[in-house]
């Protein structure tokens, strides 16, 4: 394996580890803000008991979300010299304008969330956690703004030797339509993963009779139903403006490789690897695949052949494919995912809406199960996106083989791999063990509420 | 004045912010083991920065950012070529950052006592290896035509930037002291009085080494180039004189100016270069040959100029809400003399 290969790998595996912790870290912040904001209006301490327990969780989750996405900013320079220098004028700003806009406002109101409870009114406390679920949807708007660039870039013009694309039009970048729905698919993502967690964990509270968690699965289901919907809504827009900018990344998503009009979707299939173009499809829906991809009924899908002759014409020889089987599982996983996730909230509702939701022992044994269901889609969501994108760091402006650091060594790649893959499993079991431990507390039946109000002087948070 | 040159005032500033804050921060975790000497007492100093890092740290996101916008070349060079030791720092900030979130989350005694660990030599690394990378900066380290790296991991481990990593690691100490004089009151406090006595001299002749060793080394002798290694060191003096007596906001005071003098010491050595290069001076890096377009700098001040007063304003109010000293009864005395870190910002 080349340098290329290792820096790869270690950008996807620090990513995708990263990327465990932020959509769960933007949704519960919101949740927790709306439990404080219930408790601050109707004044019942089961609330103020909800947004501590909650709190804590997210607290612990932000801590690992932080700290691993210290290794992302720094990856870009470290691994990614090449690609910095080539697109830094137009990639740079974003990143630069989301610490400034969204990561002080993050870690400074969190900071005054948790230690304020006694120092600040209710009002202005208040405030802090909405402050903090703020910071963190705004982190995602720039970081997702500076990816949608990578996938459709805009607003930029090379410069006159044509290695490096320069800013010309920031307003371009800040309203690519690709930015937009992505944007949205990931907050959307967000609430769906903190509303199966909320659920998941108050279910389990539900079944040794801690009654408290009705609220908070109750809140749960009311978000996770609508964030489902939106979910699919939104990934369904991404999706049709991808086959307009990367066509090749849907094509490869339904390892459909002649072109089709009207296409069909097939619900799952056997074979159809990038050495395989015949695979075996089982139960194709037909014109699904052209609604899901142009929106339309009878709409063309072009086949990854024929897009791949019109690059090699376009860019010269190579290979555009991406990796078919990793484009059209990871489309299935988040799609199926999504639908399972949404009747799992319509069960929900149901339950709430016949009262009966405490008492349900085979929903709260599921929902408990639950809990991997988001990551999983959210890993496969990116998936999709990055791995459709190859062999383009940029689409259609810098190859990723000619983004890597060039002074780099293949060994200097192993060493940094090899200790971030120690670190972050070693933290890994560690925050799975505070968070199963955290999630499963016993709430104290009384006045838990007024004690926590005072912390002590050791740690509180 | 120029754009680049504005945006290299800007990353001055960052850097500034960030050392004068999370200096102490790192000074509070390098320490918290002997001022407070069971966990009890570790848990009350570490309290004194409980809701205030995660906020200073930004400042290092952002610097770090700020050059990936402003100087791309620059950012793309430095972190590159200064590879493994940015694993270092990226391993040493994790666990440092955990080790406040986590320790206190279980009982045990080896749990408490790995954490602190992290939270002790995480905060002496950390401004270790900055000192290191950022006197580098000025030392020089070989680079190409190609404005690519062309050394190894040991090329970084010269004298000159070893000692910029001691003299902020020292200075760290110094500021650390001074601020938990600052913040907390008792036993702690009085510990802690006697650490910033004990390192007040170290720390002042490190200071007075790294300006002169400096100015040997990039110093024109001009009048703007001399001005902040002076007050550097007239700072240092002050700070060796005060820390310790028993008049924390001077002494406190003195200590973050020192600090922020040390750091505008060397970029001022350095300007205009960003990265000196040891295979000849046409092949340095400079504010102008790294830089990015003019339009995109001027994006850059546009938001700049309207996010960053914002910043200040709910940090600065932060301060305020957290003045009070922690872990006494006697918070009058601290209302009379705790301000928000002044020269800070």
């Amino acid at each position: 394996m080349s340098a290329v290969d290792w820096s790869r790998l270690q950008f996807a595996t620090t990513s995708i580890y990263h990327f465990l912790f932020v959509p769960l870290t933007i949704g519960l912040a919101f949740l927790t803000a709306i439990l404080q904001t219930v408790w601050y209006r109707k004044g019942h301490p089961e609330h103020l008991r909800l947004t501590r327990f909650f709190g804590t969780l997210l607290v612990i989750n932000v801590a690992v979300g932080v700290v691993t996405g210290l290794v992302q900013e720094f990856q870009f320079g470290m691994n990614w010299s090449s690609y910095s220098r080539f697109v830094g004028d137009v990639f740079g700003a974003p990143l630069a304008m989301e610490g400034l806009a969204a990561f002080f406002l993050e870690s400074v109101f969190l900071g005054l969330w948790l230690f304020g409870w006694d120092r600040l009114s209710r009002r202005v406390h208040l405030a802090t956690i909405w402050a903090v679920a703020v910071g963190g949807a705004l982190s995602a708007a720039f970081i997702m703004a500076a990816n949608s660039w990578m996938q459709r870039p805009v607003g930029y013009q090379l410069n006159a030797a044509g290695d490096r694309a320069q800013l010309t039009d920031v307003w371009a970048v800040l309203t690519n339509i690709v930015f937009a729905w992505a944007y949205l698919h990931v907050l959307a993502a967000s609430l769906v993963t903190a509303g199966v967690v909320m659920l998941a964990v108050s279910a389990w509270q539900l079944r040794r009779g801690a009654t408290l968690f009705q609220h908070s699965a109750k809140l749960a289901v009311i978000v996770l139903i609508p964030a489902a919907m939106l979910a699919l809504f939104f990934g369904g827009r991404l999706g049709i403006n991808e086959t307009k900018y990367q066509p090749m990344k849907i094509a490869a998503a339904e390892g459909q490789w002649t072109t089709c009009q009207p296409c069909s979707f097939s619900v799952f299939q056997i074979g159809g690897g990038n050495n395989d173009q015949t695979p075996t499809k089982i139960i194709a829906i037909p014109h699904l695949l052209s609604v899901l991809a142009t929106g339309t009924w009878n709409g063309q899908v072009v086949g990854l052949s024929e897009l791949q002759t019109q690059y090699s014409q376009q860019y010269g020889p190579g290979n555009y494919v991406p990796n078919v089987f990793i484009q059209y599982w990871s489309m299935r996983v988040m799609a199926y995912g999504g639908v399972v996730l949404l009747l799992l909230g319509l069960w929900g509702a149901w339950l709430v809406w016949r009262k009966r939701l405490a008492d349900a022992k085979w929903f709260v044994r599921v929902a408990v199960w639950a809990i991997p269901v988001p990551f999983v889609m959210n890993t496969a969501g990116w998936a999709l996106t990055e791995n459709g994108r190859q062999p383009w760091i940029v689409q259609g402006l810098q190859l990723v083989r000619d983004a890597v650091s060039p002074s780099v060594s293949v060994a200097t790649v192993v060493t940094s791999l090899t200790v971030f893959v120690l670190l972050y499993a070693t933290l890994g079991v560690v925050d799975v063990l505070l968070m199963a431990r955290f999630a499963r507390r016993e709430l104290a039946p009384t006045d838990v509420a007024a004690q926590e109000e005072q912390p002590a002087l050791h740690f509180t948070y | 004045m120029s754009l680049v040159s504005f945006w290299f005032i800007v990353l001055v500033v960052l850097w500034t912010g960030f050392l004068v804050l999370e200096g102490f921060d790192f000074g509070v975790g390098m320490l918290s083991g002997v001022v407070g000497r069971d966990d009890q007492g570790r848990a009350l100093a570490l309290q004194t920065i409980g809701p205030l890092w995660d906020g200073n740290e930004v400042w290092l996101i952002v610097a770090g950012a700020g050059t990936f916008a402003a100087f791309p070349g620059w950012y793309a060079t430095m972190f590159s070529g200064f590879y493994l030791a940015m694993v270092l720092l990226l391993v040493a900030l994790i666990l440092r950052g955990l080790s406040f979130e986590f320790a206190g989350r279980r009982d045990g005694r080896r749990w408490r006592r790995a954490w602190s660990a992290a939270t002790t030599y995480g905060s002496l690394l950390v401004p270790l290896l900055i000192g290191v990378a950022l006197g580098n900066l000025l030392h020089g380290v070989p680079i190409g035509a190609d404005q690519e790296y062309a050394g190894n991991f040991v090329d970084l481990l010269n004298p000159y930037s070893l000692f910029c990593g001691l003299t902020l690691v020292l200075l760290c100490l110094l500021h650390g002291a001074s601020f938990l004089a600052l913040r907390t009151s008792g036993e702690v406090r009085g510990r802690a009085l006697g650490v910033g006595r004990r390192i007040a001299l170290p720390a002042a002749a490190a200071v007075v080494g790294f300006v002169i060793w400096t100015q040997a080394l990039a110093g024109d002798g001009s009048p703007l180039s001399l001005l902040p290694g002076g007050v550097a060191v007239v700072a240092a003096l002050v700070a060796a004189w005060q820390v310790g007596r028993g008049r924390d906001g001077l002494a406190f005071a003195a200590t973050a100016v020192t600090m922020a003098a040390t750091v505008v010491t060397l970029f001022v050595a350095l300007y205009p270069r960003v990265m000196v290069s040891t295979q000849g001076a046409a092949n340095d890096l400079t504010v102008t040959n790294t830089a990015s377009s003019p339009y995109t700098l001027r994006v850059m001040t546009v938001t700049a100029a309207i996010l960053f007063p914002v910043v200040l304003a709910y940090q600065g109010w932060t301060y305020y809400v957290f003045r009070r000293r922690v872990g006494g009864t006697d918070t009058t005395v601290a209302d009379s003399t705790a301000g928000p870190a002044p020269g800070a910002r």
